[in-house]
């Protein structure tokens, strides 16, 4: 670990990162490649369908670092981090019914379908702005964030920890579902929101803005995980893992705990908002099953899988998974949830340490490596 | 009019406004003070009247038998637990009952638990920076990058403590006796004015305890530093000063050999018989 680097460039600097963003662009440079180059008829052509749904393993990635960053990092179990991740995507989704405009149904210029469909005579007061991109954009950070800040605010000062954290956060999942159902919120009920159209003037059902969506979800993988990178391996990584392993004792020291946990509890809370509202786009709705309490609690499966505590084994979890969920429900719909309690079970039993776990060379490598330099330096200093 | 030319004196601020974490005054004395305090759980009295000074600079060790409170008064003084009645001055400035564990924790007065807890996790390098006195908020925290100033710093503590070797080791794997070392190593990267040692050296062999004896005689006069221990031959190796406790409150208090004369102290220690 270099600890005199500054926080921003650190990651870069790390074996692990350097591999991880060398595997992603290359994985993103081949399917984008293979959909551009090859003909249709080839075994190796990347069809349109496949792109969506690997944009949608990678919006998956996103949200499963995100809750290793709280989990893994800050010992903080989320079961709710779904409901972050569907505000993120209802925030995008109210910015892709605006773009809608006269096309719907109802063809009325500025009210969506369902409303016009409950006899609503004009927008609610939270449904202005979403026409302009910047805006939504900036919601899509925004109402996650100020969830995450006043939820943490009240835990965290209570010293509400361990198990009743995650109960609680699993309540408030289940809340706001409920919550979403209703016709009355104006979020469209248990239809969601859906029927979109474009996004920022492309079409969103021609294969360009497939891809297109598929890289943004690329890059976005590629700086939210340089981003908790440079929170984990900063100084205040460390404080969160010394947070993580005796709180009271890091609360001696004279760090105010609290504030350190809301601090990456918002960022995480941020980053899952990023990977709702490119999901939306991508599989072309969002309606409250994404706030599912089962939802959330998938999602903890998908890290404890990989491996937690390293952040890649989140996006291997959360990857091979839903891999995994799409061949099973194709083949034996019912199944799955037995497949995907096996699979747990056995790699709880056998891998402690997750998938990443068979990755030994890859960790140990980077701590003998940094450490190499870091005592020669000590030694000339 | 008066009040207006007092508010438009620039040479001073109003009491709210001056900076709670101004330096430590002990031209008056005694750094830690505490008068009448009474703790009670339940109905219980765990610290019943108690008054203890302690000096700047000195070494106090603090015995008694279990129950007697010890534990309870570093609750006290450290913000963990407040007392029903009473007060508690570090310096003659602050008054501790009004402040949070962290603001105490960065005023300068150091902790060390009975149980050894270091971050297992970390080295032992990155144990004694995070220890380290320097602004802990959360942004400045997220973007420090350690200088060199503070690297030599964490050097000379390393070698205090003896755990040069083992500094890249993870601090799991030290045994008992070093996590002591490597904890009060942590407190001493706070820059403390006042340290609380408890049982240190519970579960150490005779080497490991000679070795923390001299350690916690080194750092006295730089610092105050008051230990509590139920070992009577340690106690007896380091003391210039000792107090009893006995139900919450002082029994006796003074040098060892007067101490462990004092017939109120051997009835407690060796029961109504001896």
């Amino acid at each position: 670990m270099n600890y005199s680097q500054s926080w921003l460039t650190r990651p870069f600097t790390e074996r692990s990162t350097q591999i991880f963003l060398g595997v992603l662009f290359l994985a993103v440079m081949v399917v984008s490649v293979l959909h551009l180059v090859m003909p249709e008829g080839s075994a190796l052509y990347v069809s349109s369908y496949t792109v969506t749904l690997l944009g949608k393993y990678l919006c998956y990635a996103l949200l499963a670092v995100a809750v290793d960053l709280v989990w893994g990092y800050l010992g903080i179990l989320s079961l709710g981090h779904g409901a972050f991740f569907a505000l993120g995507g209802y925030a995008m989704g109210m910015y892709l019914m605006r773009q809608i405009g006269d096309r719907g149904v109802y063809g009325d210029p500025t009210l969506p379908d369902f409303m016009v469909f409950l006899n609503w005579d004009s927008l609610p007061w939270y449904w202005h702005g979403f026409d302009m991109a910047w805006f939504a954009f900036i919601m899509v950070l925004l109402a996650p964030g100020l969830l995450a800040l006043v939820f943490g605010f009240l835990a965290f000062r209570s010293r509400v920890t361990g198990v009743y954290l995650s109960i609680i956060t699993q309540a408030l999942t289940f809340a706001l579902m409920l919550a979403f159902f209703r016709n009355e919120m104006g979020f469209g009920g248990n239809n969601g929101l859906t029927d979109f159209k474009d996004i920022l003037g492309f079409d969103l059902r021609t294969d360009a803005a497939r891809l297109g969506l598929f890289i943004a979800t690329g890059i976005a993988l590629a700086v939210g995980y340089v981003i908790c990178r440079a929170i984990v391996t900063s100084k205040l990584g460390r404080v969160s893992v010394a947070c993580r392993d005796a709180e009271a004792r890091t609360r001696f020291l004279g760090y105010r705990v609290e504030r350190v946990q809301l601090f990456v509890f918002v960022v995480s809370a941020m980053l899952a908002g990023v990977a709702g509202a490119l999901y939306v786009p991508q599989v072309g709705i969002i309606n409250p099953s994404e706030f599912s309490p089962l939802f959330s609690i998938e999602i903890v499966v998908w890290v404890a899988l990989g491996g937690r505590a390293t952040l890649y084994g989140a996006v291997i979890g959360a990857i091979i998974v839903n891999y995994a969920k799409t061949v099973f429900t194709g083949i034996l719909p019912d199944a799955w949830l037995f497949a995907l309690g096996a699979l747990f079970v056995l790699v709880t039993v056998f891998l402690p340490k997750g998938i990443a776990g068979l990755l030994p060379g890859l960790k140990k490598k980077t701590d003998d490596e940094s450490e190499a330099p870091t005592s020669g330096k000590e030694a000339t200093a | 009019m008066s009040i207006m030319s007092e508010l438009t004196h620039r040479d001073r601020v109003f009491d709210f406004l001056t900076p709670t974490a101004s330096p430590v005054d002990v031209r008056h004395g005694p750094i830690l003070y505490l008068e009448d305090v009474t703790v009670s759980f339940d109905g219980f009295k765990a610290i019943n009247n108690l008054n203890l000074t302690i000096d700047d600079g000195e070494l106090r060790c603090i015995i008694g038998p279990n129950g007697a409170g010890k534990t309870t008064m570093m609750d006290i003084i450290t913000g963990k637990t407040r007392p029903d009645v009473g007060s508690v001055w570090f310096g003659s400035r602050h008054n501790l009952l009004t402040m949070n564990e962290p603001d105490i924790a960065s005023l300068g007065i150091g902790r060390k638990f009975q149980k050894p807890t270091v971050f297992e996790a970390l080295t032992v390098f990155e144990n004694l920076e995070l220890a380290m006195a320097t602004d802990k908020r959360v942004l400045p925290t997220l973007t420090a990058r350690l200088t060199g100033e503070a690297r030599a710093r964490i050097d000379e503590v390393l070698t205090t403590i003896g755990l040069t070797d083992l500094r890249h080791r993870e601090a799991g794997i030290l045994s008992h006796g070093q996590k002591q070392w490597l904890e009060i190593g942590m407190l001493l990267m706070q820059k403390p004015r006042l340290l609380l040692v408890d049982e240190p050296v519970a579960g150490m062999t005779e080497q490991e305890m000679e070795r923390t004896a001299e350690l916690l005689t080194s750092l006295a006069g730089k610092q105050s530093v008051v230990v509590v221990e139920h070992d009577m031959g340690f106690v007896r190796s380091i003391a210039r000063t000792v107090t009893v406790l006995h139900q919450g409150s002082v029994l006796a208090e003074g040098s060892m050999d007067d101490v462990s004369n004092d017939p109120k102290v051997i009835e407690v220690y060796l029961g109504e018989g001896a």
